[in-house]
């Protein structure tokens, strides 16, 4: 089998599934881990959070956010089509 | 045993991060219904389109993986009497029940513990977990038609698995993205997950296995195209959040009747059958049912304008019994699928209160959405592999569970026919021996996964432009209206897309590669569903099928299973009779005295 070199590079989309609090991020990676679509990749410098590689990929199961120690350190956010709208009650 | 699993165990799957209700659990204690009544129920419902062998051992045995769950750290019952009192909940054995509260065979559960508590207890077993590792071919010994094994790769360092197995099951989800893609949101296209496309029926085909109902696909109708919101995020009275109020704009209450158009007055009899009704279907697949199994349901759209309700409408959950408020919002939304994180925590932390808001509908109905005819789906119970009553294809050794079978259904189902066909494997595995892997099988294998690294980026074709010429090419030639023309010439341009674009498909690293073989897995998908529906010569209702060409709906002769394979690229099709699985507890008897007996045994051993 022919030898290949492997090239990555951030796929961008017209959404930010995910925000991390660099504050709050130890860079443990469990996000990465867990994540089953695969959309983050592991930085490489110890403390610092992965790279959203693939955004336009996250499927917005929130299981990042689930099994992250950190609470705050990702956040989740829909695209801005897809917020519902919610209003006061009416009596 | 090993499990190779494309995703991350811990979490994958669209029930990865949780599911909140259980349905047809008929055996738990409280239950008012017997397996045979729910099965059969759901056989009739689909006019007889239905997989009756799964759907039985779902109301069979399902409760009896429930209690599995729980056994390995999962959450069934409210053990901290957050509910106590409530109508739902069973104060003996602390079930919570959703829908007919009369007979109870629906389980509200705290889904979002069970998918780490199931990996920890596979670790605890020795079960050897392979995630990351996308499985892509079988491994078929042409001389006996037996499996002998599975071909994969780890989707971070290309390493190419050959795995020799005894049995092999198939659990890979249904297929997706054959007709809808977003190629800028792509993760948003259909309801499951990015992973789960239909690569397990794409192997399969390629071994040369079964399917049936495959020419069936609903126009689009949830979570499609990033159109839809966020499942279980907008205003509804379905499945997760039934039966919430819902007002129209005014703030005006929408009427809830029962199966006979009677107004019902209170909260409560939402959740009872009607006078002279058993029981009632409520859940995933059950859409618009048959009189005989309606339950309590708003008043239809048409008759709601007529009466002068207003758009947009909204769930008021304010209006409801704190018990019932609470079990919807902060439960079954905290627990389903998608929700934990992406609706209650993001909602919440957006300041909705249950009490003091209520949430917009969008359209007219639960889907969020409107579609087009031709922007299709397979949802609902669509069409997926033959078997027989031990979950085997019809290659000996492979067996097959959940979303791959024909007419699957929910989470409870993928769990109660996991376990069973499981079962039969092992007991198969027990007296084979292993087969032999042909050398030939595995480097044309990895021919065909590795090439796409080969060709440059600069002159070559990326994966989402693959998809989505698939899926307008589906829209055109496969969409609401079928003709043999029309069929005809969708196969032509998929095969020029083989022919033409597939020896140009680039990826420049593992993952790219995993995403360009689950399009190759799409196009051989369209390519079935187009050949399935060449094969069906009429229309059908139950089965969404148009023919302009054979515009007669069910005739006789048809109200059939098309079975369709193909062998040596020759397309083949058998008629089965669509009550083939016989009487269902007798012909389940016969095969499961075994399981029987465990259970009997296990009696007293475990809390019911």
């Amino acid at each position: 089998m022919r030898k290949v070199e492997f090239t990555v590079e951030p796929v961008p989309c017209s959404t930010m599934p995910l925000k991390y609090d660099d504050s709050l991020c130890i860079g443990c990676n469990r996000c990465a881990s867990v994540c089953q679509c695969d959309i983050l990749l592991p930085f490489g410098k110890r403390g610092e959070h992965p790279i959203v590689m693939y955004p336009g990929e996250c499927y917005y199961c929130g299981a990042c956010v689930m099994v992250c120690p950190n609470p705050g350190a990702i956040t989740l956010q829909h695209p801005l089509m897809n917020r519902a709208k919610f209003v006061p009650v009416k009596k | 045993m090993t499990l190779v699993e494309k995703g991350a165990a811990e979490r994958s799957g669209s029930a990865g991060t949780g599911f909140d209700h259980w349905e047809s659990a008929c055996t738990n204690p409280c239950s008012g219904v017997t397996p045979e009544e729910i099965a059969e129920a759901y056989v009739n419902e689909q006019d007889w389109y239905s997989n009756g062998i799964a759907h039985y051992i779902e109301c069979r045995e399902g409760y009896d993986r429930l209690l599995d769950l729980e056994a390995f750290g999962g959450k069934i019952r409210d053990t901290e009497d957050e509910f106590l009192g409530a109508e739902f909940r069973d104060e003996q054995s602390k079930l919570m029940f959703a829908y007919d509260y009369k007979n109870k065979f629906t389980i509200r559960v705290w889904g979002s513990t069970f998918k780490p508590a199931l990996v920890k207890e596979l670790k605890r077993l020795g079960v050897r977990i392979l995630n990351r590792t996308e499985a892509t071919g079988l491994l078929v010994s042409k001389k006996e038609k037996r499996g002998v094994g599975a071909m994969g790769m780890n989707v971070h360092t290309g390493k190419f698995y050959i795995f020799r197995a005894k049995a092999t099951v198939l659990a890979m989800s249904r297929p997706a993205r054959v007709w809808l893609f977003d190629s800028d949101l792509t993760g948003l296209c259909e309801f499951r997950p990015m992973q789960s496309i239909g690569s397990g029926h794409a192997m399969g085909w390629r071994a040369g296995m079964e399917f049936t109902m495959m020419e069936k696909s609903v126009r689009a109708e949830f979570s499609a195209a990033g159109r839809s919101f966020p499942p279980y995020g907008a205003g509804n009275n379905h499945n997760t959040w039934y039966a919430a109020t819902m007002v129209d704009a005014r703030g005006v209450e929408i009427p809830y009747v029962n199966r006979d158009g009677e107004e019902l007055k209170t909260v409560s009899e939402r959740y009872y059958p009607a006078p002279g009704q058993k029981f009632f279907l409520k859940g995933g697949v059950i859409d618009n049912p048959k009189y005989e199994y309606r339950g309590p349901e708003t008043l239809d759209f048409e008759e709601l304008v007529k009466r002068g309700y207003q758009l947009p409408f909204y769930a008021d959950l304010s209006r409801m019994p704190e018990a019932e408020r609470r079990v919807i919002w902060g439960m079954m939304v905290g627990e389903e699928a998608k929700t934990k994180i992406p609706i209650y925590q993001n909602y919440t932390e957006r300041g909705f209160d249950p009490e003091k808001h209520m949430l917009q509908s969008y359209g007219t109905g639960w889907q969020s959405a409107n579609f087009l005819e031709q922007e299709r789906q397979f949802f609902g119970a669509p069409g997926g592999i033959m078997h027989d009553w031990d979950l085997k294809t019809n290659i000996d050794g492979i067996y097959a569970a959940g979303d791959q079978l024909y007419a699957s259904d929910c989470a409870g189902f993928a769990c109660a026919t996991g376990y069973y066909a499981g079962r039969k494997a092992s007991d198969y595995a027990k007296t084979a021996e292993p087969g032999e892997i042909s050398r030939e099988d595995v480097e044309a294998e990895k021919e065909r996964l590795y090439a796409p690294l080969f060709v440059e980026k600069e002159e070559g074709i990326g994966w989402k432009e693959l998809n989505k010429a698939i899926s307008k090419a589906m829209q055109n030639y496969c969409g609401g209206v079928k003709c043999e023309a029309l069929l005809k010439e969708g196969l032509d341009l998929l095969k020029s897309f083989e022919e033409d674009i597939v020896p140009k498909l680039t990826a420049s690293n593992p993952h790219e590669l995993m995403r360009t073989h689950e399009v190759l897995d799409i196009l051989t998908v369209a390519e079935i569903v187009l050949h399935a529906s060449l094969a069906r010569k009429s229309s059908s209702e139950p089965l969404f099928f148009r023919r302009s060409d054979f515009p007669e709906m069910d005739p006789p002769k048809d109200r059939k299973h098309i079975v369709i394979h193909q062998e040596d690229g020759v397309v083949m099709t058998r008629d089965v009779p669509l009550d083939f699985f016989g009487e269902l507890k007798t012909e389940y008897e016969k095969r499961n005295q075994d399981y029987i007996h465990e259970l009997e045994n296990m009696k007293g051993g475990r809390q019911p």
